[in-house]
């Protein structure tokens, strides 16, 4: 075990909450068609508000702190942040398009000791990228900033979600990100507006494209292991918990709000009203999230992919269960493995209108596979 | 010998957890965890009290341990951190610019 898994498993144990990430605005200076923000300021903390946080979250233990939004650099107050953050000594990563990033600012990143920088770019294409932020020269200004970070010697990290409109850009990103000498990395999940709109998910790219990309040894190394079928769980697989939201780590947004992951919006309590410390450690939202185990999830259960899913809780959540499936997750699975999962089989056996049963005998009650 | 002074380099993040100090370079990302000795002489670490002092203070009186032995580890100790780039260690005083911490 690495050190690093070492420090996440006494964390568990412990009930430390390891990581937060902090969203200190929504406001931002791009408009990406699928962003799931709404960019209104409804009354972001202020930054004296933000340094009571960070001294708390240090109190609570708190070691990685991803500082997000929005675009941070919208808020004048940045660094002060930033600065007052690595005074506190957390292991500060930045969130960023990148945009606002000249030389100076870079330097500065560098001498606050900011460990990695991830910035978000969706094409080497300018037609691409600046149609999917809807801010023209947003590419040319956004690789600009990735070179000033590289000169100061700083770690970057090439985001690049996956969206129906660069479907096939990928190799040019992870082109663009060698040349430049940073890291890459594919995300093909898009989740819903926070405020529940569900009509940017016309964005997300087809199933069928992940089994492409499942299989491209560019991003995933040995596909056929990557690929394989999910080994048959065992009794440690279903009584593991389904990620570190809520586990070792939380999501605080601009306005104080907290909730067990930036994709998990269940309302947890308010840094502006209680201590945080009181919100992680007695908030019935979070014991109930770390209550679950995966022999409690009402379809994954029973799920080959049970041990191996990528199951995102707060994508389930935001289908109307967090015990229940995301539907997302389960289509990688499949297109992973070829696979289908125990969700896809019984949606399937609700379409067609009747159980999952090929034979039954003709006197018997029809029986509903669930 | 000359005395040593220590100080934690402005590029690390750090935190206790379970009794034991959490030490990652933003520089390299190399992570590191002290044990609760290390993490004493950490904690200790200011600037200007001499290493000597905080072995005999904090080391030798908590731990069964003799002043020699316990002062010859810290120093080759302090010197595996400084190749790091985690600890800086001087033979004068080292000045820490940094404000106390305070909301403003």
């Amino acid at each position: 075990m690495s050190l690093l898994a070492e420090m996440n498993q006494r964390a568990l144990e412990l009930g430390v909450p390891l990581s937060v990430q902090l969203d200190i605005t929504y406001r931002c200076n791009e408009r990406c068609v699928h962003c799931y923000l709404d960019h209104d300021d409804h009354g972001e903390m202020s930054v004296v508000e933000i340094k009571n946080v960070l001294m708390q979250l240090a109190d609570a233990g708190v070691f990685f702190l991803t500082l997000s939004g929005g675009e941070v650099l919208m808020r004048r107050d940045f660094f002060d942040i930033v600065e007052f953050a690595r005074r506190l000594q957390f292991n500060v990563k930045v969130k960023t398009n990148g945009v606002m990033i000249r030389e100076a600012e870079a330097k500065r990143i560098r001498d606050l000791g900011v460990e990695q920088v991830q910035i978000s770019v969706y094409s080497h294409r300018p037609e691409v990228h600046d149609a999917i932020t809807k801010l023209p020269g947003s590419l040319r200004r956004t690789v600009e900033a990735i070179r000033f970070l590289r000169s100061q010697g700083l770690k970057v990290t090439i985001a690049n979600v996956l969206l129906s409109a660069n479907l096939r850009d990928y190799p040019g990103v992870i082109a663009l990100a060698q040349e430049l000498g940073v890291a890459y990395t594919l995300d093909p999940t898009i989740t819903p507006k926070i405020d529940g709109d569900r009509s940017i998910l016309q964005w997300r790219a087809e199933a069928s494209v992940l089994g492409d990309l499942f299989h491209d040894p560019a991003l995933v190394g040995d596909a056929e292991k990557f690929c394989a079928p999910p080994p048959p769980p065992d009794a440690d697989v279903m009584e593991g918990y389904p990620c570190s939201a809520g586990h070792t780590s939380c999501y605080i947004s601009p306005y104080g709000d907290v909730f067990p992951c930036v994709q998990f919006p269940l309302p947890s309590g308010n840094v502006r009203r209680q201590k945080f410390l009181e919100i992680w450690r007695h908030s019935a939202q979070l014991e109930t999230v770390r209550s679950i185990r995966a022999r409690d999830l009402t379809t994954c259960a029973a799920c080959a992919h049970v041990g191996t899913c990528t199951r995102c809780p707060g994508l389930a959540y935001m289908e109307g269960s967090m015990l229940g499936p995301s539907t997302a997750d389960c289509e990688k699975s499949f297109q992973r493995t070829g696979i289908p999962t125990a969700n896809m089989l019984r949606r399937s056996s609700h379409a067609t209108g009747g159980p999952l049963i090929q034979i039954q005998p003709a006197e018997l009650p029809s029986v509903d596979a669930c | 010998m000359a005395e040593k002074y220590i100080l934690p380099s402005t590029t690390v993040a750090a935190r206790m957890l379970g009794g034991e100090m959490m030490i990652m370079s933003a520089t390299d990302s190399t992570f590191f965890a002290l044990d609760s000795v290390a993490t004493v002489i950490w904690q200790s670490a200011d600037g200007h009290t001499p290493l000597s002092e905080i072995v005999a203070a904090k080391i030798c009186a908590e731990f069964d341990v003799s002043l020699e032995t316990a002062v010859r580890d810290a120093e080759q100790f302090v010197e595996d951190l400084a190749r790091h780039g985690i600890l800086l260690v001087s033979d004068q005083p080292i000045r820490f610019p940094a404000q106390p911490l305070g909301v403003q």
